[in-house]
């Protein structure tokens, strides 16, 4: 055991032991990895529901507004209590019809799924918002070009619709990563938990907890920059009317 | 086509029937009887928590959009930093920094321990307020900063023209324009808020999460807690885009 007390805040917050500088890198490249492939999955759960929802199919449609209505109105905490306790139970149930052996989602895999699906959800607004401000025009020229569905959706709506998107798309990226956050309370050790931990640990709170604020407000400034950055690259050639 | 359309709501309306009902007798509901008055007290804590911290954050975010607009370039710019700062990181970060952080220091400060705040300093409530206040009031003050500078200025010209003080133009013209502007999107902020509040509970706040979570624990039912829980907040959702709406229409028709 070391002893905490007589030590200064560099030698706590030191990346070898008796510090535990490294222990809150480690947690902040966990939660970067669960935002990271959250936003991830979740953009692409975003195309297809911007997708399914402008189809002009009922069916599709219904079922996009059900899950965009109900994930955005649920607190993110319920539907990581629901994914971690109760989709793996659920699982488990049908899997016992057959025979199958107990399955068991990672505490990593578990966040991943938690932020994707309510990255989805923010995403498909997004994302709808920004096809929608595509001209009709266009995506009609390049239907009677004779390109099929899928080159028009990757080479004329992407391209035009990310300047429109790009403000909302940032914004969501900064959400993954505070929500990663909330997987403190059912105990994975990202970068919030492995602050309180710490600070458990040594007595000072106020230290840890400030360290870990400032790991959050660096990695939302670099977002902020790269995120211009991209903004600016996407928008070269829209017109800035 | 419409004929399509209204059989498939007909449709649509029997499968959701058929979906709660059988929810309803599919699953166990018995320990509801038990729990009722405490997730009641649980109801009416967590909304009261959620409207007194949307009113006190709002007046705040008010001020801090009027400090970001003011020409006294410190105080623009310790607004700003503090929008950026309550919204660059995680709300159950700044609650636990309150919470276990500021919370842990009161006791070694004498002056603290013997003024009349002490009472309140050991209790949860005040550090569930301040923390979602402030969270409200730094997403909210950039939001107010855009639409009250969104007002036009002719407006305000001419209201100044009538010799109204910087008080009743503040009162009167500009502060309901901005509103107006910003109704649709305060209703968003509003709902985020309501999601934050279950974060109350790991500073042992009983609100409506901490509730649902002690029948967890104690009943070792795994789904219709949840899934009642996850009712509630939808219905409180539903309230607050219902009550934001009649709002909107009352507001446009007093303006059109």
């Amino acid at each position: 055991m070391s002893n905490y007390r007589e030590m200064s805040a560099f030698e706590l917050l030191s990346f070898s032991p008796p510090g535990w500088g490294g222990y809150l890198l480690d947690g902040l490249i966990l939660s970067l990895q669960i935002a990271g492939l959250g936003y991830f999955f979740g953009l692409l759960i975003g195309v297809i529901g911007a997708n399914a929802k402008r189809s002009g199919n009922v069916i599709l449609e219904d079922f996009g507004t059900l899950y965009t209505t109900v994930i955005r109105a649920v607190p993110e905490l319920v539907l990581i209590l629901l994914v971690y306790f109760a989709l793996p139970e659920f699982i488990n149930q049908i899997l016992s019809i057959w025979d199958y052996g107990p399955f068991e989602i990672s505490g990593f895999w578990a966040g991943v799924l938690v932020i994707a699906i309510v990255q989805g959800a923010y995403a498909t607004e997004v994302i709808r918002g920004a096809i929608n401000s595509v001209p009709k025009g266009h995506i009609e020229a390049a239907y009677s070009f004779g390109m099929r569905p899928f080159v028009v959706f990757y080479r004329i709506t992407i391209p035009e619709m990310l300047p429109n998107a790009m403000p909302g798309l940032s914004n969501l990226w900064l959400i993954a990563m505070k929500d990663t956050a909330l997987l403190a309370v059912v105990g994975f050790t990202e970068l919030t938990l492995a602050a309180k931990q710490a600070a458990g640990a040594t007595k000072s709170y106020f230290l840890f907890l400030i360290a870990a604020g400032v790991l959050y407000l660096a990695m939302t400034l670099i977002s902020n920059r790269v995120f211009k950055y991209a903004e600016r690259y996407v928008s070269k050639g829209a017109s800035h009317a | 086509m419409r004929e399509h359309l209204t059989l498939h709501r007909v449709l649509t309306i029997i499968a959701s029937c058929v979906f709660v009902v059988s929810l309803i007798v599919g699953l166990d509901w018995s320990w509801i009887e038990r729990y009722s008055a405490d997730i009641f007290t649980a109801l009416w804590k967590t909304l009261l928590l959620l409207s007194v911290t949307v009113v006190c954050g709002f007046v705040l975010s008010v001020l801090l959009a009027l400090a970001q607009l003011s020409r006294f370039k410190p105080l623009a710019w310790l607004s700003k930093s503090f929008c950026t700062l309550i919204r660059g990181t995680p709300l159950l970060l700044q609650l636990w920094l309150l919470y276990y952080g500021l919370g842990s220091l009161f006791p070694y400060i004498p002056e603290i321990r013997q003024s009349w705040l002490w009472p309140y300093l050991i209790e949860v409530w005040p550090y569930a307020f301040v923390a979602l206040t402030l969270s409200f009031a730094g997403y909210e003050g950039e939001v107010m900063r855009g639409a009250l500078k969104g007002v036009p200025k002719g407006e305000l010209e001419a209201a100044y023209a009538l010799g109204m003080s910087r008080w009743m133009v503040l009162r009167l013209i500009w502060l309901p324009r901005a509103i107006q502007r910003v109704l649709p999107t305060l209703n968003g902020e509003v709902i985020l808020q309501m999601k934050a509040t279950p974060l109350v509970a790991t500073i042992s706040f009983v609100d409506i999460f901490a509730v649902f979570s002690r029948i967890r624990q104690e009943t070792y039912i795994i789904y219709e807690p949840l899934i009642l829980l996850a009712l509630v907040y939808l219905v409180i959702a539903g309230i607050i885009t219902l009550g934001f709406s009649m709002l909107e229409r009352r507001y446009n028709q007093a303006t059109s």
